[in-house]
């Protein structure tokens, strides 16, 4: 890893945060339909791992899905216009939030049903071998998804199959309200060991050993060697959507601001280039300054774009 | 799913649905290396109907693949394969299954070319069966076909005959949307002729009024095992006349033929046929043909009398005659 590909995260990182952040805002004021479920406090998962992808590889993505999809490439003001329903969204304003795709770069699309897309990432998985590609194919997924029938149904078929998938689970510890503790018996990692699959435990807060972990997972996939499970240990710094303010019910301020002052992503590796004399605070600064502009930008532009034509409502039901 | 009008029909030979089915399948998977079949038991078993038996010889345990009991995942894993540019079909073995696969189906495969904006395609194929009467009880005897014909981004096909299945199967497999196909289960062993080689299946509308409807019907029947699949539209009222109907039918169709007992020259047959020019123009593949009564006064001799008002032969002889089938 050489300073520019360090820098690269750190902007990737930081651009997610902003997004994130305008987002909320537009919530806040009234301007956004629906609901958003952020990403801030996690952006060293999705960074990480795209960054370990080439731009021909696939995600699946989540509710959860912002993050991913800029992480993977995708410019903020394209992504801002999906989300307010405006006709240059990423999917011409009829996904919304929960649903971008971004086929370009490979991204196969967030999806609202948990887990709802470790079939689809299989899938994308199985082409790509078949097509005597190299290929590989992440599916993002929830610690929520550990409970749903299907990751088991398609880990299995992964093994089988050695398909060049990896499942990338990212533990924020809740599933939406409740701590996962509540709702997850036995140990997360014998999940995929079961099925013979190579897994691995990450901090998630930590971009450098997220990268580190999934280059290995990739790499085993490219040589065919079949599909790897990554647990990310992170944290949700917000709510389960951004309507979510009172959380007190499930969990303490004062674990939020434990994560917040200790554990944030961008935190730790800023402070890891300083140390290491890779860069400097101020070219951190500077990098900041650059992608807010930008994120601000691309804002300006989806709030003044043109909402869908009427004509719109009905196409793209069939091909 | 549209149907070919320059397909032509060359020799046929009598196979029952099952066999429909697979030289459907077998002559897909040769012409196109991206179809796969993925299931349980669909390969050396061939299914428990041993419709697909002798597919995985040809073909290989890469693109005839026997899956685990999983049915959410193989759909999904199909799902993902389309996307990426494959041709999955998906084999459920019994129409009550398809609830474990619903999410899958229903909201994923459904919806993620209209949620993509038209970026993405699912071009694949849920084939599964429909059917009580077999004495299996509830949970292998269901017709479930009412719930993905509700969902918006779904094409559902029940074939009825061995032409239709083989037609309608190889339409679906080239479709760039996601069809489920519904199969009786006590139709594999029905018998029906099927062409050799190549087609399509041609769609005619036959618009008759009054006692004409009652011929019309007959000549649908007789058109079916020939392969021509008919539409058949009563106006019931001349004046006011629903005009919406009919050139929403031939739209659908591109072929009409216009039935009334009346005099063709400047008939009841003239108008409608006009209306559905005006209405269809773009959509037609032929002129709109009329069948009203010859113009000639109605003679006594019962065998010249028969000769003057349109019989199901004729609309027999007039479909054929549309569809390119003479």
């Amino acid at each position: 890893m050489n300073r520019d590909q360090y820098l690269t995260m750190y902007a990737q990182m930081y651009r997610i945060r902003v997004f994130e952040e305008h987002v909320n805002e537009l919530y806040t004021s009234g301007k956004m339909p629906g609901l958003a479920h952020l990403y801030i406090g996690e952006e060293a998962v999705a960074v990480g791992v795209c960054q370990a992808l080439r731009p021909d590889d696939y995600i699946t993505s989540t509710h959860r899905g912002h993050g991913h999809c800029l992480a993977k490439g995708a410019s903020a003001d394209r992504m801002f216009a999906e989300l307010l329903g405006k006709a240059p969204g990423y999917c011409s304003g009829k996904g919304g939030s929960m649903h971008i795709a971004d086929q370009e770069r490979g991204n196969l699309g967030a999806n609202a049903i948990v887990a709802g897309s470790t079939g689809i990432a299989a899938g994308a998985a199985f082409a790509a071998k078949r097509a005597r590609s190299d290929r590989v194919a992440v599916c993002f997924f929830g610690e929520g998804g550990l409970g749903q029938g299907i990751l088991y149904e398609v880990m299995n078929m992964a093994a089988l199959w050695t398909l060049p998938v990896i499942f990338v689970c990212e533990n924020n510890l809740y599933n939406e309200y409740t701590p996962y503790a509540e709702t997850t018996a036995g140990d997360l990692l014998a999940r995929p060991r079961a099925f013979g699959i190579v897994a691995e435990e990450t901090d998630g807060q930590d971009v450098r050993a997220v990268h580190a972990a999934a280059g290995r997972a990739v790499a085993r996939a490219r040589r065919g060697e079949g599909p790897a499970f990554l647990l990310c240990q992170t944290y949700r710094f917000l709510g389960h959507h951004v309507g979510d303010v009172n959380r007190g019910y499930y969990r303490t301020k004062d674990e939020e601001q434990r994560w917040r002052a200790e554990r944030d992503p961008l935190q730790i590796l800023m402070t890891w280039l300083i140390a290491e004399r890779i860069a400097t605070s101020e070219e951190c600064a500077r990098v900041g300054e650059q992608v807010r502009a930008e994120v601000a930008a691309g804002l300006q532009f989806a709030l003044a774009a043109a909402y869908p034509d009427p004509s719109e409502v009905d196409t793209h039901v069939y091909a | 799913m549209t149907s070919d009008p320059a397909s032509t029909v060359v020799a046929t030979r009598e196979i029952t649905f099952g066999q429909a089915v697979r030289e459907a399948l077998a002559e897909e998977m040769r012409r196109d290396p991206t179809v796969f079949i993925i299931g349980e038991d669909v390969a050396e078993a061939g299914t428990p109907f041993k419709v697909l038996s002798g597919l995985v010889e040809e073909f290989g345990p890469a693109r005839v693949i026997d899956s685990p009991i999983s049915e959410a995942g193989i759909t999904g894993l199909a799902v993902g394969a389309a996307m990426a540019g494959m041709r999955p079909v998906v084999d459920i073995m019994f129409g009550d299954f398809i609830t474990l696969a619903m999410d899958q189906i229903a909201n994923q495969a459904a919806k993620v070319h209209y949620m993509s904006g038209g970026k993405l395609k699912v071009p694949m194929v849920v084939r599964t069966t429909l059917g009580a009467t077999r004495r299996s009880a509830a949970q292998h005897s269901q017709s479930l076909q009412a719930w993905v014909s509700h969902v918006p981004g779904l094409k559902v096909a029940l074939p009825s005959t061995p032409f239709d299945a083989k037609g309608l199967w190889k339409t679906a497999i080239r479709d760039d949307n996601p069809v489920v196909i519904f199969e009786d289960k006590l139709m594999y062993p029905l018998k029906g002729p099927v062409p050799e080689g190549e087609y399509a299946i041609p769609f005619v509308t036959i618009v008759a009024t009054s006692s004409m409807v009652q011929v019309a019907l007959r000549a649908a029947e007789m058109l079916s095992p020939l392969g021509i699949s008919a539409e058949v539209v009563d106006p019931r009222t001349t004046v006011p006349l629903d005009a919406r109907a009919l050139v929403d039918s031939a739209r659908k169709t591109s072929r009409v033929m216009v039935m009334d007992e009346g005099y063709e020259r400047y008939g009841v047959t003239a108008e409608l046929a006009a209306v559905i020019a005006e209405g269809a123009f773009h959509y037609l593949d032929a002129p709109v043909k009329r069948l009203g009564a010859m113009h000639v006064p109605v003679p006594f001799s019962p065998v010249l009398e028969d000769l003057t008002v349109p019989t199901p032969e004729r609309v027999v002889e007039v479909a054929k005659t549309l569809c390119g089938k003479r």
